[in-house]
């Protein structure tokens, strides 16, 4: 067993030595190596980081929202649905949900209103990217128009928490009434209901009965609210790597090109080897070796600027492709996560490939006749 | 003096990778640990208000809240209208607009 340990030591010591002996070339393909795995592995690990993020908040969110639609548009519900919907059996709790949109021509921005039934009469709270970007905290009045073209004031009473912006940055809480002053909004009718259904079984069932019950109600549920997510963060991801498979694939042409194209000196030392009693078992495995300690120290010096990159540096390389934009923007950072599905996949697309692409030739200079090179 | 062997001086490297790696770990537990009371407060504002999204952009219905549209409303200014907010590139249709007719095989 040592003497087996003790033989790939030394094959190990010839392959580095004969990687040290072209420093620079190896350098640079090291280099390269390392920054495939470093684009690769942020975007993996960002669109990993952001879609947890979003599992995790919106696990809270209502089982069933209910909309109406009119000629393929929304309508307003009306509030009369909400004790038809709590009366079915396995609702716990229906809240009818009034909010909408605005559109500040002044900062060229939209803002979501939403009712909220602890606000006060006259006052709001408001998100803290639109609290920034209006310059209005608490104690401040801000002012909006209002739907029959009057101007509206009210007092902001405070900003809520920086810590939940991914999710309220542009939220302007406000009492019922002032929302139905401010945007003509009839009394009777809400936006939405959001509905409870402490049985996770039934919320398929449920929602088929609020469609029998009213047949242009469209029940959106919990599960499709999370799975697109999901799908937002995976098509984001895949359009990125979309982008970067090219550049993997110019990766793997070079390495495939170096592998190939062995200089005369490599010949020539392959040539020794073997003169002097190498087998071609041994000279694959010096080779094996070779690329083995190139993957192993770019893969792990990629993943862990990877990791940093995104975790701690925020993604500054590749956040304005992955995160999207918008006027009123969140400050948000993901929660850290390092799983080894994560490195796993990464391996998958990173080493695997680049071995593939080295090994035939490798394989072809261990076949090399030495009598041939060396003449 | 007796000189390193390549493979020691690999090996070295090696486990400061590794340490590296594992030091990452730490650090996202730690941080995990952190951010939880952030967390805590985004998930009772979603219960207390019913939040349905993630406020990632907010220059249309459809890209403030992705998980509330439905497949005509970024179409509607026109018929046969192309959807041309730059945001709406980056927001794939919600899947459960989008099931496949494809048989099943």
């Amino acid at each position: 067993m040592l003497r087996a340990v003790e033989r790939h030591r030394h094959l190990l010591d010839f392959a580095l030595a004969s990687l040290l002996r072209r420093k620079g070339k190896n350098a640079a393909l090291i280099g390269v190596y390392t920054l495939v795995v470093f684009l690769l592995g942020s975007t993996l690990f960002f669109t990993h980081g952001i879609k947890r993020e979003a599992a995790r908040l919106l696990a809270e969110a209502p089982e069933i929202v209910v909309q109406r639609t009119v000629m393929g548009r929304y309508e307003p519900v009306p509030a009369d649905w909400t004790e038809k919907v709590r009366a079915l059996r396995g609702v716990s709790e229906v809240q009818p949900r009034l909010w909408g949109y605005y559109f500040d021509p002044g900062l060229k921005a939209n803002y979501t209103f939403l009712v909220d039934r602890r606000a006060e009469p006259g006052k709001v709270l408001l998100g803290a990217a639109l609290s920034r970007a209006r310059g209005a905290y608490p104690g401040d009045t801000i002012s909006f128009d209002a739907f029959d073209g009057t101007f509206t004031s009210f007092e902001v009473t405070g900003v809520l928490s920086e810590a939940s912006e991914l999710l309220s940055a542009d939220l302007i809480l406000i009492a019922e009434g002032d929302y139905r002053r401010l945007t003509g909004a009839p009394a009777g009718l809400v936006t939405d209901l959001a509905v409870r259904v402490p049985n996770a079984k039934e919320v398929p069932a449920v929602a088929e009965k609020i469609a029998g019950l009213f047949p242009h109600a469209r029940p959106i549920l919990r599960s499709e609210i999370l799975r697109t997510y999901d799908s937002l963060f995976d098509w984001r991801g895949g359009m990125m790597l979309a982008v970067l498979s090219a550049t993997l694939l110019a990766f793997l042409i070079l390495a495939w090109d170096k592998a190939t194209a062995l200089s005369a000196e490599e010949r020539r030392e392959i040539g020794i080897l073997k003169a002097v009693g190498w087998d071609t078992g041994d000279i694959m495995l010096m080779k094996f070796w070779e690329g083995c300690s190139v993957s192993l120290l770019a893969f792990g010096a990629g993943s862990l600027l990877a990791y940093w990159h995104v975790f701690a540096g925020n993604g500054f390389v590749i956040v304005a492709a992955l995160k999207g934009w918008s006027t009123l923007y969140p400050s948000f950072r993901i929660a850290p996560y390092l799983g080894p599905e994560q490195l796993i996949t990464l391996f998958f697309l990173t080493v695997v490939p680049y071995t593939a692409a080295t090994i035939v030739p490798a394989w072809r200079a261990a076949t090399v006749d030495p009598d041939q090179v060396m003449r | 003096m007796t000189r390193l062997r390549p493979s020691t001086l690999f090996g070295a490297a090696i486990l400061l990778l590794l340490a590296g790696t594992a030091a990452a770990g730490l650090h996202a537990r730690t941080a995990r640990i952190a951010a939880a009371a952030a967390e805590n407060e985004g998930r009772t504002l979603v219960a207390r208000l019913g939040l349905t999204d993630l406020c990632l952009t907010t220059e249309a219905s459809y890209c403030r809240n992705p998980a509330l549209t439905d497949a005509r409303t970024p179409f509607q200014d026109h018929p046969g209208a192309l959807e041309h907010f730059p945001s709406g590139a980056l927001i794939a249709p919600p899947p459960h607009l989008t099931p496949t007719h494809a048989p099943r095989r």
